[in-house]
């Protein structure tokens, strides 16, 4: 199987950690993953920020970029959500706007096989162990896009559960929004960092050492509350946790 | 709609003081975990709840398709049925029309039934400037009034007050009002509700005429449906000899029989009760029953406007249950008033931008009040895609486009203050469709990573006043990728 890793734009040029714990779960696995060089950026701070029209070629290029590959993972809830249900849309609304189809024929052959890095684990490969070993006690947060965007139910957790070593403690309120949100971060500032400040003593109060989620964008936000509030847990992406083995244990 | 709160400053800004007040964020986030984990509870109860949900969405969307078609047949049934319809097209002629009413009984007074349409309009404040006092009976109303307050929430609009604040409106503000609060009153609900209902009856006794809205108007046969818990309403819609009821055109329904869907929805979704307490319908008048007349202004007020907008449209199918504004985090934090309308929440962010326009700052602010979660879109019972509408409007707002106004097409352009935030999305998009310059991009910020400041300046300040900034790394992934060819020759 022929996979094409899509990294997110966030994830290539601040956490790329995330990106090689990808390269070495799916390896591990037996998936021959790729990285199209040309990837830039699925375009959703454009789209919902109100920029649709800036946001459509960058979608183009997304479906030129990976349209070739049998399967299309990344390590972001939301911008997997980005592909699968607001590229449809796009190519719905330039339909209605008298543009033709062809923006929605351009973009429909990625939409159906782009998946979310646990998605792709748990219904594609069809393994919850992927014979991880991490031994920390560790909170879930679930992210919005992918718990309500693209569903992705228990599969998170399944993997967590499975992991050796690892203690899953419940966090308080987990499907509560940690208030990124993309531009609301900064048009909203106040609310954004009120909803930060709750998430974040909502971890706390778990008891655990790292805060894990399927998305880098949320943990940023996360992550730079919890250092500005000195709680001394650490944002963790569940890639790299799911990376980590007992002969080379991710940090 | 109505300026009810323009002139208000833009979200942000006045969500800024509700985030810092202790008091009210306590009260928010009580009120709104408690309905909400009721709500929760009292929708997994049904097993049909899904289908439920897909019907109500079906029934409103084929009434607002064919809404013309079935506001003439409302006016027929309930012309036939004793009543007398008039019709608004804005707050001003629906003003104008209901204080005209008043005047021709020649009543000073009227009792209210909790209604958001009059709200929408300033029904009471039009009133007062014509000599007529109007008398909230809703409990949470009455608080709102006598606290010389503004509603901030649809269901529950004294949702920002606590017992304690209650007992003291009550105790200062009710002998202005009528029968004062009796002597040593505590902050107990029992003696706060024996308080609010000593001073009602004397009211609903005295009462020649009654004002309130509708949950739902039946086209078939000019029923008019009020559900609440209280019975205050019901006390309004059958003791006055005049009733004269404000309802928007987006209120109907075909046929008694759908009914059926909303009566199980609307009490569960909003106070997550299998069955609201009070049903109350009415069908133009009875002899010797209800009130010997009967008025119905229908009111427009920018819903055909919305009812254009192809996307914005589904906004008309809410059936005011606010359950959205319970789930939402932003409203928790943020409160009502920041909304700047007498409907907050996540479906005030997408109604009062369309109903009034996005001219001015507060509504132009609306659409960006939000993280676009998701959870509103979830418990919505009519199946509601707001952060849909909200992303659509965010593009009228920073892109213009076509809207109608006031019946005709116009061209809006795009809002000021933007320009900035335009050329760096447009400088985005250009960098991410050339991946060479993408790279070249990263490659300088990891060059000069340290030197990066730890606080931002400009726009980024709103980031690092309260969160810190990730480091940049090293080394960006794709050269990483390209240095060990993919990792296959086993270089980490």
């Amino acid at each position: 199987m022929r996979v094409a890793l899509f990294l997110t734009c966030v994830n290539d040029t601040l956490y790329p950690d995330t990106g090689r714990a990808v390269v070495k779960l799916l390896t591990r696995l037996g998936v021959d993953v790729d990285f199209p060089m040309a990837q830039t950026c699925c375009g959703q701070a454009h789209y919902n920020t109100g920029y649709r029209h800036e946001a459509e070629p960058l979608a183009r290029h997304f479906s030129d970029v990976f349209g070739e590959y049998e399967a299309i993972v990344t390590p972001s809830g939301s911008c997997g959500a980005m592909v699968r249900e607001l590229y449809p849309r796009m190519g719905e609304r330039a339909r209605a706007e008298g543009r033709g189809d062809t923006l929605a024929a351009t973009l429909a052959p990625v939409v159906p096989k782009t998946y979310e890095l646990t998605e792709f684990l748990v219904d594609v490969l069809g393994v919850t162990d992927v014979g991880a070993y991490y031994p920390h006690k560790v909170t879930y947060h679930p992210t919005c896009h992918g718990l309500r965007g693209l569903g992705l139910g228990d599969r998170p957790r399944r993997l967590l559960q499975a992991v050796k070593g690892l203690e899953l403690v419940e966090l308080p309120g987990a499907d509560e929004c940690c208030g990124f949100g993309g531009t609301f971060a900064l048009k909203n500032a106040d609310v954004s960092a009120a909803m930060g400040t709750d998430k974040v003593r909502n971890a706390e109060s778990t008891g655990a050492e790292v805060l894990c989620a399927a998305d880098n964008s949320c943990l940023m936000h996360i992550g730079g509350t919890m250092t500005r509030l000195r709680t001394g847990m650490r944002p963790v992406h569940i890639a790299e946790i799911l990376a980590s083995t007992e002969e080379e244990p991710a940090v | 709609m109505s300026g009810t709160f323009v002139g208000m400053p833009a979200f942000p800004e006045a969500a800024r003081e509700a985030v810092a007040n202790k008091t009210l964020r306590g009260n928010l986030r009580h009120a709104t975990h408690t309905i909400r984990a009721k709500r929760a509870k009292a929708v997994t109860e049904v097993s049909d709840w899904a289908e439920l949900r897909e019907a109500g969405k079906r029934i409103k969307d084929h009434t607002l398709r064919h809404l013309d078609r079935y506001l003439v047949q409302l006016e027929e049934s309930v012309t036939a049925a004793g009543g007398v319809v008039h019709w608004a097209a804005d707050a001003t002629e629906a003003n104008e029309i209901v204080s005209q009413l008043v005047k021709m009984t020649g009543e000073s007074e009227v009792v209210k039934v909790k209604s958001m349409a009059t709200q929408e309009i300033r029904l009471n404040e039009a009133l007062e400037a014509e000599g007529i006092r109007a008398y909230e009976t809703d409990l949470a109303e009455l608080i709102v009034q006598l606290g010389k307050d503004r509603p901030s929430h649809i269901l529950v609009p004294a949702i920002h007050r606590n017992r304690g604040e209650i007992r003291d409106i009550f105790s200062r503000e009710m002998s202005e009002w009528g029968r004062p609060a009796p002597e040593g009153l505590t902050d107990t609900p029992a003696e706060l509700a024996e308080a609010a209902r000593l001073h009602l009856r004397e009211k609903f006794l005295r009462a020649k005429v009654g004002i309130s809205g509708a949950n739902f108007m039946v086209a078939e046969t000019g029923t008019l449906v009020v559900v609440e818990s209280e019975g205050n309403g019901r006390m309004c819609l059958t003791l006055p000899e005049t009733l004269i009821s404000v309802v928007g055109i987006e209120k109907i329904v075909p046929t008694w029989r759908d009914l059926e869907v909303f009566l199980q929805t609307l009490p569960r979704s909003s106070t997550a009760e299998r069955m609201n307490p009070y049903t109350s319908t009415w069908t133009g008048t009875t002899d010797g029953d209800g009130p010997s007349t009967f008025h119905l202004v229908l009111l427009d007020n920018g819903r055909t406007d919305t009812l254009a907008d192809e996307v914005g449209r589904q906004a008309l199918r809410c059936i005011r249950c606010s359950a959205c504004l319970n789930v939402c985090p932003v409203y928790e934090r943020a409160g009502g008033h920041a909304y700047g309308s007498v409907y907050p929440g996540p479906i005030g962010a997408i109604l009062s931008p369309q109903l009034r326009g996005t001219g001015s700052e507060i509504d132009a602010s609306l659409p960006y009040a939000s993280s676009l979660c998701g959870a509103c879109y979830e418990v919505c019972p009519v199946a509601i895609d707001i952060p849909e509408v909200l992303v659509h409007l965010r593009e009228r707002v920073v892109q213009g486009g076509e809207v109608t106004r006031e019946g005709n097409k116009v061209v809006l352009r795009p809002a000021k203050g933007h320009a900035a935030e335009r050329a760096a999305m447009r400088a985005a998009r250009w960098a991410f469709t050339h991946p060479g310059a993408l790279r070249t991009g990263q490659r300088a910020a990891s060059r000069t990573r340290r030197f990066h400041p730890r606080t931002l300046p400009g726009p980024g300040k709103a980031w690092s006043g309260t969160r810190d900034l990730p480091p940049v790394p090293a080394e960006p992934f794709r050269d990483w990728w390209q240095r060990t060819r993919g990792g296959k020759d086993g270089a980490r």
